[in-house]
């Protein structure tokens, strides 16, 4: 007893340390531990919160079961699976958004505004087709809203650009609140678009985007369609960050913004040069809600897909081929959690509690990958060690 | 004991509609696409219908698959599909901004039936296996607003009025027919007990924001309401009424618990007749009406128990008086016979008048509406489609 009362510097039970490297197996190995926990966390919540469940606990396969009926249709082949390609296109739209805030959040331009930037792609899509649907073929409505979609997305993004690059305002707040107005933007257009005033637009009768016919499914076509140009922008953009000079430039005003000046770079030109960037991706995103998919626009359009797309972009470090994952696997934790409602019949928000808590496990376990635990050692050489 | 009741009430259904019921139900299996889930008032009163009907018919959990917080987007017609491939042989939506996107739907899957609430484009579509449906909810509001105008009489015999005659306020979500018809509904059901009553109307461009309508409700009271109605989704206008200590008359549902002392009667549809429909023609191999209105007397516009703490009294006596005369068919509410009762102007409605480019969806132009004393709402079309401002009523901003 005496002898241990002489350490006066007692070590706690255990101690953080920043880790120095870790082999990407190990981290690998975390993120998949935490997606597991994540899963087992969320069917304890599920027992705890839904009455079916607690009254028949054989259901809690059927609950698990949600995270792959919710992509998959069953008895259909690969091009005839609605809900597979269902789950690829919305992965693609998410993805192209997330390809949108990544130049400029490599930059530590911190843009919030994706939301409304592709909501603006979205309105002026709709916009030529709304006043020019009469006028002009088809094929050239389709191009004309493209460069519609592209201008507004580009506008929305380079004006908080500017002020930052002008007179340094926070872009944070700036982009964010550029949201709002593109949301009121839509709802003005709405009323005078709307002549019996119910601010519903409803599908405008115009031209569908051209598509490869892979499949009999003419929802499969329009899929294939979107997911084949994201993939493409997505390679596109890797490049871009990778290999090109203004990857580099990008990469230096993130590193250091004094550094970035020293070396002779214009700070101001790459900051408005990389939202333009942004503002042109999510023009292309909002391009194919509204021409791809929609043919129309409301205030939900977007449906916060332009938040979501910054967690997805953070998870993947801000490497756009990681993010063909990340995006896929917050896609296939939503469609899950839709499928939970319908199989158990419960309300839209609850699912969302389930995704939250696997979101937060794999959120939780980068700190496991940058930080190590150390545990206190017993012997008191290694007491003695640790003290050093 | 619910269960026995829910068996009861079948067994009385069976026996009061037998041909209907002969119908084996167990091959149908019902999809319902919702705009949001049971926090929204409006979403909550359609699962409610869902629920009555899947009791009336005995329908099987298995039968029903509702799909929650569809957005009014091509989500709506894919959820439509999944819908399809889940096994469904009828699919519902009851957003007025899915129409056009499950009308997509519709015409792809040929051998499903698509029904779609508050709709207007059926009757013009001419595609076989979609169609509108609503509730002529019209007859429910002027039975609401005769409730107001017995109120506003009471206060103004106890001399409790703001002004020098009776005013009422009234907020509402859009500027559009089915709103435009609600509100002018409420206001003649006023007008027909209380006659110099007037009516301010604010709207909010949105069908679910608490704080705009609680504020657009705060605004009228300030104005010198002493009465509120509102048609929108939110708790907004009701709790705003409470804080004030202004009687109010609700919508979707009763909001007596949140405002017992302000909180006099609401009026709202009730879906569950609908289904119960639908889920019969299919399964007796009918069509299903390409729009359908449904009324007081079948059941689909009702109203909530009188709050007796701030009716007025005589209340519920005159309500279902005149219910009987709504059920008989006697009773108009859009009436043009009696003079000044509806004024557009300072003129009577024209015989002539048809709905303008105002109403959704095209109609048939030269259509008569006014004939035989009264303005034909939801007979051409199940959607409302009056849509004119009259006398009486002032809007205090428009554009929405």
């Amino acid at each position: 007893m005496s002898e241990i009362k002489k350490n006066t510097v007692r070590e706690p039970l255990f101690h953080l340390a920043k880790r120095s490297s870790i082999h990407p197996a190990a981290a690998w190995g975390i993120r998949l531990a935490a997606v597991v926990i994540g899963f087992i966390l969320c069917g304890a919540a599920a027992f705890a919160m839904i009455e079916k469940l607690q009254q028949n606990p054989g259901k809690i396969v059927d609950f698990y079961e949600s995270f792959i009926k919710g992509i998959n249709t069953s008895n259909k082949s690969f091009l005839e699976n609605r809900k597979l390609w269902a789950f690829f296109k919305e992965t693609a739209i998410l993805l192209c958004i997330s390809l949108a805030v990544t130049p400029a959040f490599k930059m530590r331009f911190w843009n919030t505004g994706a939301e409304g930037q592709t909501l603006m792609g979205v309105l002026g899509a709709i916009g030529v087709a709304f006043y020019l649907k009469d006028s002009v073929p088809g094929w050239a409505l389709l191009l004309l809203m493209l460069v519609g979609a592209l201008v507004c997305g580009a506008v929305w993004a380079v004006i908080p650009a500017l002020f930052k690059a002008k007179w340094n305002t926070n872009e944070t707040l700036f982009t964010l609140m550029m949201n709002y107005v593109a949301t009121f933007l839509v709802s003005y257009f709405l009323v005078i678009w709307v002549p019996s005033g119910s601010s519903s637009l409803g599908k405008l009768d115009i031209q569908k985007l051209p598509v490869i016919p892979v499949s009999k499914t003419s929802s499969i076509n329009d899929s294939f369609l979107i997911t084949l140009i994201v993939l493409i922008l997505t390679g596109l953009l890797f490049v871009y960050l990778k290999y090109s000079k203004q990857g580099y430039e990008i990469s230096v005003v993130g590193e250091s913004v004094r550094t970035a000046q020293y070396s002779g770079i214009n700070v101001k030109k790459v900051i408005i040069r990389t939202m333009l960037v942004s503002g042109l991706l999510c023009g292309v995103a909002g391009y194919l809600i509204g021409a791809g998919l929609d043919q129309s626009v409301t205030t939900e359009s977007v449906g916060g897909q332009g938040f979501t797309a910054i967690m997805v972009s953070w998870l993947a470090k801000f490497n756009p081929l990681v993010m063909i994952l990340t995006s896929a696997l917050i896609t296939v934790l939503g469609a899950g959690a839709e499928q939970i409602t319908k199989t158990f019949n419960v309300r839209g928000a609850l699912p969302d509690v389930f995704v939250g808590i696997i979101l937060f496990c794999i959120i939780g376990s980068e700190f496991f990958i940058n930080y190590q635990i150390i545990f206190r050692k017993k012997a008191v050489d290694g007491e003695k060690e640790a003290v050093k | 004991m619910k269960k026995f009741a829910a068996l009861l009430m079948a067994l009385v259904l069976c026996l009061s509609c037998l041909p209907a019921a002969m119908a084996d139900v167990a091959d149908v299996k019902l999809g319902v696409i919702l705009l949001h889930d049971e926090d929204s008032t409006y979403d909550l009163n359609f699962i409610n219908g869902v629920y009555d009907a899947m009791k009336v018919l005995g329908l099987e959990d298995d039968q029903v698959v509702m799909i929650r917080n569809i957005d009014e987007s091509n989500d709506c017609y894919e959820a439509a599909l999944e819908l399809v491939d889940d096994g469904c042989n009828i699919v519902f939506a009851n957003s007025f901004g899915h129409e056009s996107y499950l009308l997509e739907a519709a015409k792809e899957c040929p051998e499903v039936q698509f029904c779609h609430a508050t709709g207007t484009m059926a009757h013009t579509a001419g595609v076989e296996n979609f169609h509108n449906a609503f509730a002529a909810i019209y007859e429910g509001r002027y039975l609401a607003g005769v409730a107001a105008g017995l109120k506003l009489n009471e206060l103004k015999a106890e001399g409790k009025l703001k002004g020098e005659a009776p005013l009422m306020g009234y907020v509402g979500a859009f500027t559009y027919a089915e709103v435009i018809s609600g509100y002018t509904s409420f206001y003649l059901g006023a007008k027909s007990v209380c006659p110099d009553v007037t009516m301010k109307v604010q709207f909010t461009g949105s069908w679910y924001d608490e704080m705009e309508e609680k504020s657009a409700a705060q605004a009228l009271i300030d104005a010198g309401c002493d009465l509120i109605s509102q048609h929108a989704d939110s708790m907004g206008a009701p709790t705003a009424c409470e804080n004030a200590g202004i009687p109010n008359v609700s919508y979707n549902g009763s909001t007596v618990k949140a405002c017992p002392n302000t909180f006099i009667v609401a009026s709202r549809i009730d879906w569950a007749p609908y289904f119960t429909y639908i889920v019969n023609q299919v399964a007796a191999g009918q069509a299903i009406d390409t729009d359908w209105t449904g009324t007081i007397a079948s059941g689909s516009v009702v109203l909530t128990d009188v709050n007796e703490a701030a009716a007025a009294a005589g209340t519920v006596e005159k309500l279902a008086e005149l219910k009987a005369q709504f059920e008989a068919g006697t009773l108009k509410v859009f009436d043009t016979a009696t003079e000044g009762f509806i004024t557009v102007g300072g003129a009577a409605m024209e015989e002539t008048w048809a709905p303008g480019a105002g109403t959704d969806g095209a109609f048939v132009e030269g259509t008569k509406i006014v004939y035989d004393g009264y303005f034909h709402e939801s007979e051409y079309r199940s959607a409302p489609y009056f849509d004119a401002t009259i006398d009486g009523i002032e809007l205090t901003n428009q554009k929405f």
